[in-house]
């Protein structure tokens, strides 16, 4: 060492104490290790053992430092004392809010439970907030989804039990070719780039399909730069031309999937178009070996996929037949389809050859033998390596419901659901709709709904409707005007209690979700509808109780705010029985506690519930004598059981014998266990069981074992999904319940039980507005939380609208301009940036960057709130009039999704305005300001 | 004026996989967080709830759109921090000594007790990767996490960057590149790794793997790929005859 080179401790005391839970910056759910020093918070890491991130963490979970001791932490209860809006409000003590919240409930649920509207956002914890939404007998109760993916999830769930994500995964050790359509990057975060990589290290092709080339589309090997909207017309001319190649996988089909049962063929039958079945109910197919219909499950069944049953005069046809007659067609070639999506004719065929040559001349057996629910047993598994992952971006159209489906349904006819190399479910899933509850709407005063609220419906006696034919949820989901609203409709709730349609309600319960600002669409109208007050100068929405750990924008607009802590300041449960954070090779849960106590006045939400649910005398709340059930969230989490041996977490449960996973009785040290365990339990999936799931015995087996089923329950995949035909069959006049008039041709449209595509252009005014908007979610983010974070802030800190070459040319664009965006319902201006790499007809920026004046302790001159924007405001929950005398909600019209990404511009250069418009004027912040200098250093 | 060891035992550095990196910037917030806590004084934020907020970060993602002569436009996502270079500038112009490369390891570091704040080094490095903190007023840089990969208190595993071991899609790697048969000299050798403009003449010991031809599929492909969607059938009809064909053969 010369002289002068200093010397230096390299092992210097990292922490005194190493605290591991789980993450809460978005929604991935990554294990971390909290550093502590002198009992503070001193640096977060992925924990390496944790089955979600193994180490890894993104910007986000690093930041949590700064969302911890962010100043927009609220910090005590809080009484509005001025008008809605105002942001004026006076600190109360819990006592105080727990009365005025109990005063409000307590004769709501004495009367009519349904004048509660109880909505939660983006809740982890929506097990737990079901059964108290379930127990106060409301049937107005739903989380984010609605607004978010679930035309993902539905699709998933209808056609083969899961979706993507939380559902199930590519299996990165196998796959060669990955094809990731639309995403937002939190779908699910760190799991995603951990398999980008691992494939890309190995060669693995990665193809992106994006209007965007950022992020994964970034890295990816090929960018098909489609049309936003028109994903599904690609997939199916994929599915064309893999079929008139051929390039399916047969045997498959066959055994696995509903491809060679028996579509009703009788036009005249009310059963016109189900599917044949027998007495028992289970499908027929025409057994290969016998020559004769059997039903599908049978011992040594060779369904035939092309056979054709006669009967009494009349032709049924397999699914397989329906579905070479529809996808044969013309309409369906490349050629045809090209200038549509925006990608020519020969890259379309380029993609569907690789994608047919990766399945099946990469083809290969894994030596692991496996027995079927026929009893089969296979030596091998045989791997067809091609695997797709997908989330918000093809789902928030109004056409989203059928592309979704047309993506599963291109996964299946490709053999590659469920084996080697190509997709894998994760537990609880795989889980056909039939294995759901069906939604719940009964409502009796002063007592519990009569079971959950969301489900899956299989035809119209499933609809969520009174006697009188009108919706019973505020939020009118599954109704004729979205039958499969599987998450119920979080988006339409303030316009439609603003509305008085289909009813009245009294209080608005909302958690954990900004619906003044970034999780509205038509921002400024929700917001007068949250203020608007009728002739006697009361509120239209009587009275609005909110739940945030933040100064968000939407604090100002409730009249009782309950602080909730941060996410290291509380216990929280990631459960099988909720949205679980399982592998395709385990079942796991996980926990969060609390690694530091709350400094303010802050209780945690869920806890919070479980003394109001006292208070309120709510059955599942109560013990019998009337005390308090849950002292607060743990107890609940220990204690609770949903069904004997079932509770909210499965590890490190009581036996006989000791400890147990799975099916067990309650064990008061279940969170220490989890606690020594790294704050997860993962329980592994054995060999035999880890791929064909839903048909591989010892699967089934094992999924009893752990309590996901009480027996087994093989299945069919559904490329046709039937109840979607029960709708159908409706409009076409059958059955008692019939679909109000104007529904009736839309409903025989849409519903059609194989995938189709149609074009929501039209109905957004394409031929004035013919730019289509987008925003993405960018990965250092989380909706509208990271600006109060000062490390990720300085990431994201505006928003520029990114605009194609050709359309800054048009307009006479250089950066740093700003233009007017224009959509049939408003306007904003905004600074643009030119971005090449960017589909030439489409607009885009960061979600939710755009912050409010006051909002999240930021100062007036914040960048998010003089130069970023939402695009919200040009977005409007009903559709542009069609002239037809009707408004038309702008959603999906089978699942109600939030057709965010249908949105129409057309741009103009502007003047630069001092400020991105529209500006709305500031709100009184009810936390003050941060400081403005940070040198954050908790050791000495 | 500083000066630099003649060699050093080791080179300690990062390669950074440009095919990889999706731009997530986990690296620098993992940076931000531990050398905030650690080295040196931490890495303070100015007007960090304002207008115009401002940090000191020892690591930044950048961003840059590639238009290739045929095809779509790319977007290459570009990490960078100090590269450890062999022949630094910013030690040679050094006043006072705390600015200096360290003779076992190669790192070079900024001994803040001597620093005056002048700020020469920043000047001089031609990659702008030196900041000064403005709370603070001494030069900060990547170290490496020096206090890290000899940590005697971190597991063994967990003795590297925190960049590299936050680094969700694994396209960051630290190694000795004075040893050819460590993981960084072996990524580089086989993947091309790029110096970063080494007209520059400081021998920087980061390298970079290019990305990887991109829009292949169409071009490269269609002469083999072609037959793979040789039809076997024109319309319905057709496809269910070969259909009941080729399951008579399954």
């Amino acid at each position: 060492m010369p002289k002068d080179q200093p010397t230096i401790d390299l092992s210097p005391k990292v922490s005194d104490e190493v605290r591991k839970t789980t993450c809460y910056m978005c929604a991935c759910r990554c294990g971390i290790n909290v550093h502590m020093k002198d009992g503070e918070v001193a640096y977060i890491e992925g924990n390496k053992d944790h089955p979600v991130n193994k180490g890894v963490l993104c910007a986000k979970g690093s930041a949590g430092i700064m969302q911890v001791n962010a100043p927009s932490r609220l910090r005590a209860p809080l009484k509005r004392v001025g008008p809605r809006g105002s942001g004026e409000f006076e600190e109360i003590s819990w006592d105080e809010a727990l009365e005025i919240a109990t005063d409000w409930l307590a004769p709501i649920r004495k009367d009519d439970p349904s004048k509660l509207a109880f909505f939660t956002g983006r809740d982890q914890s929506q097990s737990f907030t079901s059964f108290f939404a379930q127990n106060f007998g409301t049937p107005n109760y739903a989380a984010h989804g609605g607004f978010c993916s679930v035309n993902m999830a539905a699709a998933g769930i209808y056609t083969m039990g899961g979706a993507f994500w939380e559902f199930g995964q590519p299996d990165w050790d196998h796959t060669k070719l990955f094809v990731l359509f639309g995403v937002a990057e939190d779908h699910d975060s760190n799991p995603i780039k951990m398999g980008i990589g691992k494939i890309k290290a190995r060669g693995a092709r990665v193809v992106g399909v994006n209007p965007i080339r950022t992020g994964y589309n970034a890295v990816a090997d090929d960018w098909f730069g489609i049309t936003p909207g028109t994903d599904g017309l690609l997939i199916l001319s994929i599915v064309h031309c893999l079929m008139k190649a051929g390039r399916i996988d047969l045997d498959y089909l066959a055994r696995f999937t509903n491809a060679p049962c028996f579509v009703n063929g009788d036009e005249k039958s009310p059963e016109f178009g189900l599917l044949l079945r027998d007495d028992a109910g289970k499908e027929l197919v025409m057994d290969r070996a016998a020559g004769k219909l059997t039903p599908f499950d049978q011992k040594g069944v060779k369904p035939d996929l092309s056979a054709t049953y006669r009967h009494a005069g009349v032709t049924h046809r397999t699914v397989m037949h329906h579905m070479a007659e529809r996808y044969l067609q013309d309409e369906y070639t490349p050629e045809a389809v090209a200038d549509r999506v925006g990608i020519p004719a020969p890259r379309i065929r380029a993609l569907a050859a690789e994608i047919a040559r990766t399945a099946f001349e990469e083809a290969f057996e894994l030596d692991q033998e496996w027995t079927d629910f026929r009893g089969e047993t296979h030596k091998t598994m045989t791997g067809r390596p091609v695997s797709f992952h997908s989330m918000r971006g093809i789902s928030a159209h109004a056409n989203g419901f059928q592309t979704c489906r047309a993506l599963h349904v291109l996964q299946i006819i490709l053999g590659t659901v469920e084996v080697p190399g190509g997709f894998r479910f994760k537990p609880p899933y795989p889980k056909p709709a039939t294995a759901h509850p069906k939604p719940h709407c009964g409502v009796t005063p002063a007592a519990p709904l009569d079971g959950p609220h969301l489900g899956f419906v299989h035809g119209p006696d499933d609809l969520a409707l009174k006697e009188d034919g009108t919706p019973a949820r505020i939020d009118k989901a599954f109704t004729w005007e979205n039958p499969m609203s599987a998450h119920g409709l979080m988006h339409m709730v303030i316009s439609n209690a603003h509305a008085g349609d289909p009813y009245k309600i009294d209080t608005l319960f909302m958690y954990m979700a900004n619906m003044s600002w970034n999780s509205s669409m038509n921002t400024r109208g929700v917001i007068d509808m949250l203020t608007d007050q009728d002739e006697e100068g009361e509120y239209v929405i009587p009275r609005i109780i909110y739940s945030d750990a933040y100064s968000s924008e939407m604090v100002a607009y409730a009249d009782l705010i309950l602080p909730d802590t941060t996410y290291l300041e509380r216990h929280d449960c990631i459960s099988l029985l909720d949205r679980p954070i399982c592998e395709a090779d385990a079942a796991a849960d996980a926990i969060r506690w609390p690694v530091i106590e709350p400094d303010r006045d802050v209780r945690g939400f869920q806890s919070v519930l479980c003394d109001l649910g006292a208070r309120l005398g709510l059955p599942g709340f109560t013990n019998e004598d009337g005390s308090q059930k849950y002292a607060d969230y743990g107890d609940y989490i220990v204690n609770h059981q949903r069904k004997p041996g079932i509770g909210p977490l499965a590890g490190w449960r009581m036996s006989d014998k000791g400890l147990t996973n799975g099916r067990g009785d309650v064990n008061e040290g279940q969170l220490d266990s989890y606690i020594n365990n790294g704050g997860f339990w993962v329980g592994h999936i054995p060999d035999e069981a880890l791929y064909y799931k839903p048909w591989n015995s010892a699967y089934q087996d094992w999924a009893v074992e752990l309590g996901l089923f009480d027996s087994p329950q093989p299945y069919l995949f559904s490329l046709y999904v039937e109840p979607m035909r029960r709708f159908q069959l409706a409009a076409e006049g059958h059955g008692d319940r019939q679909p109000p008039e104007h529904l009736r041709a839309r409903i025989l449209e849409t519903m059609d039980p194989l995938p189709i595509w149609y074009d929501p252009a039209p109905d957004n005014r394409a031929e004035a507005y013919p730019i289509t908007a987008l925003t993405q979610r960018p990965m250092a983010m989380y909706h509208s939380w990271g600006s109060q974070n000062a490390w990720l802030r300085q990431l994201h800190g505006h928003n520029p609208l990114y605009v194609p070459t050709n359309l800054m040319r048009l307009h006479g664009l250089t950066d740093g301009d700003w233009a007017r965006v224009i959509s049939p319902h408003g306007e904003i201006t905004v600074p643009v940036l030119e971005m090449a790499a960017l589909n030439p007809n489409t607009v885009w920026t960061w979600n939710a960057i755009g912050k409010r004046k006051g909002a999240w302790a930021l100062d007036e001159d914040a960048p998010e709130a003089t130069r970023g924007f939402l695009l919200n405001h040009l977005i409007h929950e009903l559709l542009p009039p069609k002239g037809d005398g009707l408004r038309w909600s702008n959603s999906d019209p089978i699942t109600g999704q939030a057709a965010w990404f249908d949105l129409k511009v057309r741009i103009e250069k502007a003047d630069a305005p001092a400020e991105s418009q529209p500006s709305l004027a500031p709100i009184k912040s009810p936390v003050g300001k941060g400081p403005s200098k940070l040198s954050w250093k908790v050791g000495k | 004026m500083t000066t630099l060891p003649q060699t050093t035992e080791r080179k300690l550095g990062l390669v950074i996989d440009l095919d990889t990196c999706v731009g997530c910037h986990a690296c620098v917030i993992s940076c931000k967080g531990w050398n905030t806590e650690n080295y040196g004084a931490p890495l303070s934020d100015t007007d960090a709830y304002g207008g115009d907020p401002s940090g000191t970060f020892l690591n930044r993602v950048h961003s840059y759109e590639v238009q290739p002569e045929a095809g779509a436009a790319q977007l290459i996502h570009f990490p960078k921090s100090c590269l450890h270079c062999e022949d630094a500038p910013c030690v040679t112009v050094c006043p006072t000594g705390a600015s200096y490369k360290r003779v076992e390891d190669g790192i070079v570091l900024v001994n803040e007790t001597d620093c005056i704040g002048c700020g020469l080094c920043a000047w001089a490095c031609p990659y702008g990767a030196r900041e000064m903190d403005a709370v603070e007023k001494v030069m900060k840089k990547c170290t490496l996490c020096v206090d890290r990969i000899y940590n005697e208190n971190l597991p063994e595993e967990d003795r590297e960057p925190a960049c590299v071991r936050t680094c969700p899609a694994g396209a960051r790697h630290f190694g000795d590149f004075a040893d050819p048969d460590s993981n960084v000299s072996k990524l580089t050798a086989e993947r091309g790794g790029m110096e970063l403009m080494p007209e520059q003449g400081t021998k920087p010991v980061n390298r970079y793997l290019p990305p990887r031809p991109k829009d292949t599929i169409e071009t490269d492909q269609i002469d083999i790929l072609a037959p793979y969607l040789a039809p076997v059938a024109e319309e319905a009809t057709g496809f269910l005859g070969w259909l009941d064909k080729t399951l008579e053969k399954l």
